[in-house]
């Protein structure tokens, strides 16, 4: 069935973006890697959307948009005020707390 | 032509205003504060503490107006029940002074005077919709089927205001002290706790995640406030990506969700989860996982707990309060909302997953919290365990268990503000002086603050006589119930492992020595929001745990309910 490359499409790019967001150091990257994790969902809901002949998963794809978008903005904030302060997006940096 | 255009009527929600009334005050409250602010950076010192004292009646006519309208649905109308009445003038105005008389008493900032205003006008309308509405007509929904107010929702509310309010008073001197942040501290308080109200009446996923994101976006930026604290700032930084991470998780479950079930909408959900046994329940159960995933990392369970003790130590102290009592509310009230409520059908799939996170949660939260020398990171990690505590009560399932998880919420909502209320008075500029050693000696020092603090981690432990120890009772009682008896077992063996860490504080605080320089630093004045906050906090603590009756009461008639409109 065609659905399910939809849900394999976005399973991969799920894990994708999982391994990014563990294994990836860079600061940047890591928001890029959530980014994609978030797109595979888009994927999801548009897929079942279609599927089940409601709007209700298209609808929800586009929330979940412009819930990125504010998302991101905060984090951009976060890296780059971690950029001022230490002239580093290096992740593995950030070691002040430890118990 | 245009008259030949047939008109194709779009069909809208029925809209209830009366129950968006809380929501409408914090999130209205927040946007008009920061409008006020980015008009008028700040006004002339007369007038702003003239305005400031002015705040105190405008929040009784306010709390009297919006409470009326949340309670009848009729503006005015329950002013107008009483006009004609000459005693009700004179005590209108005997109220209307006493609070102008407060707030001046208290010597708070507008900012601050304005907060806990919208904190009371919430309080207010919750109350209205509670005693009015809720428990006359029951449970009804206020936007088409997207939004429901049940008593369950409503007490969520009232402790997300009271969260907001308290942690108000105690933002208002940190701010002036440590010279950061400002305004827009008190707006993303008041935000975040709009969407901590979304997620306990959400009756749909999207809302449900668009209130997630409301409450932790802004509780992302309040972590990494603190800009003179490069620790403030990795704080921000770790919650933001394990929390954007999460969501990510929740996210993905709410896509299977949908695509087993064919709808988002929570009644919807139910309805068909209780109609049909699916004979490939792959989708739905792996949506299951991953909302527990993403819910989990919001409550801190383990082992989705690791941004917690870094988070609660960098973040700013009042900011902690918050996080610790209304952000894990707010995602227990969503955990019992979804899973209790909604897939109630198919607990026998969800209630192992849980009977495991609440094991490691409790284990691990009063084990690690023991070797830790820093008191707001001790302070994380029970926050871990009380976590695991009401994890108890949501795994079993059961009317009794929600109420135990609800007087569970509201107790430690209380508890924790008022511990880390004592650490922020003596935390000290930078809010630095947090470890062990700088808590030993505290009793001569402060005696008072250390008598406060002593009986905060008391209540914690689970002593008799608190609203802690009466909290446990019930989170067990209930596993007990469900017949979970390894679970309340370990609970119990938990609670006795983690009184040794609160001790430990005391012994620190009553056995301890001040160092030379902590008894050499000049005897800092701590004030009188603050002295209200924990007063409060220990009023409630002790007076509700001797007399438990009416918060037990509040917790039995405060049922999760998802009413399908019509």
């Amino acid at each position: 069935m065609l659905l399910n490359q939809f849900l394999l499409l976005a399973a991969v790019l799920f894990c994708i973006g999982v391994y990014g967001v563990l294994v990836r150091r860079n600061g940047m990257l890591v928001l890029m890697s959530i980014e994609i994790i978030l797109n595979a969902v888009n994927i999801n809901l548009v897929a079942f959307g279609a599927l089940t002949d409601n709007v209700g998963g298209e609808v929800f794809a586009l929330f979940a948009i412009a819930v990125a978008a504010a998302e991101v903005g905060i984090g951009l904030a976060i890296v780059l005020l971690m950029y001022r302060n230490r002239r580093s997006i290096d992740l593995s940096e950030a070691d002040l707390l430890k118990g | 032509m245009l008259a030949q255009v047939d008109f194709v009527p779009v069909a809208t929600p029925t809209v209830v205003w009366a129950g968006l009334v809380p929501l409408m005050v914090l999130g209205g409250g927040a946007v008009l504060l920061v409008m006020f602010r980015s008009v008028v950076k700040r006004l002339p010192t007369d007038y702003e503490s003239w305005v400031t004292t002015a705040l105190g009646p405008v929040t009784v006519v306010a709390a009297y107006v919006l409470g009326g309208v949340a309670g009848q649905d009729l503006p005015l109308s329950g002013v107008r029940s009483n006009v004609g009445d000459g005693w009700f003038y004179l005590g209108f105005l005997v109220v209307l002074a006493v609070s102008a008389l407060l707030v001046w008493s208290l010597d708070i900032g507008l900012d601050t005077a304005f907060t806990v205003g919208v904190a009371v006008t919430t309080l207010s309308a919750t109350w209205m919709l509670w005693g009015d509405r809720v428990m006359v007509d029951g449970a009804f929904n206020s936007i088409g089927e997207q939004l429901g107010v049940d008593g369950f929702s409503i007490v969520f509310t009232g402790i997300m205001a009271v969260a907001v309010g308290l942690t108000a008073l105690l933002l208002d001197d940190y701010i002036e002290r440590e010279g950061v942040g400002g305004v827009e501290m008190y707006v993303l308080l008041m935000l975040s706790a709009a969407g901590g109200v979304v997620m306990a009446s959400a009756n749909d996923l999207i809302v449900l995640f668009l209130g997630i994101e409301t409450l932790s976006i802004a509780a992302y930026v309040l972590a990494a406030m603190h800009s003179k604290r490069l620790e403030s700032l990795e704080a921000g930084l770790k919650y933001f990506v394990l929390g954007a991470f999460s969501s990510a998780f929740l996210l993905y479950g709410i896509a299977f969700v949908y695509g087993a079930t064919g709808s988002t909408n929570l009644i919807a959900i139910r309805t068909f989860l209780d109609a049909n046994t699916l004979t490939d329940d792959g989708m739905l159960l792996a949506g299951f996982g991953l909302m527990l995933v993403g819910l989990g990392f919001k409550v801190a369970a383990v082992p989705f707990h690791a941004w917690t003790p870094d988070v609660y130590q960098g973040a700013p102290t009042p900011v902690v309060a918050y996080m610790a009592s209304a952000v894990k509310a707010a995602g227990f009230a969503a955990l019992v909302r979804v899973f209790v409520v909604t897939f109630g059908a198919y607990r026998l799939d969800w209630q192992p997953a849980v009977y495991v996170l609440a094991i490691l949660t409790l284990v691990t939260g009063s084990v690690l919290a023991v070797v830790q020398r820093d008191a707001k990171r001790m302070l994380a990690y029970s926050s871990i365990s009380h976590a695991g505590f009401i994890l108890v009560g949501v795994q079993a399932a059961t009317s009794r268990g929600t109420a135990a998880v609800v007087f569970y919420a509201l107790a430690y909502t209380f508890l924790v503000i008022g511990s880390f209320g004592v650490l922020t008075a003596v935390s000290g500029q930078g809010d630095r002086a947090t470890t062990l050693e700088d808590l030993d000696g505290l009793a001569d020092r402060r005696p008072a603050l250390a008598l406060a603090f002593t009986i905060f981690l008391l209540a914690q432990a689970g002593v008799p006589l608190t609203t802690g120890f009466v909290a446990k009772l019930e989170v067990i009682g209930a596993a007990v119930e469900a017949h979970s008896y390894w679970l309340a077992l370990i609970a119990m063996l938990t609670a006795t492992v983690s009184a040794f860490l609160y001790l430990r504080i005391v012994l620190a605080m009553y056995v301890g020595k001040s160092s030379e320089e902590a008894l050499a630093a000049p005897r800092a004045r701590i004030p009188t929001a603050v002295i209200l906050v924990i007063g409060i906090a220990f009023v409630v603590t002790v007076g509700f745990g001797i007399i438990p009756d009416p918060i037990d009461q509040l917790a039995r008639d405060a049922v999760p309910q998802l009413v399908a409109s019509g």
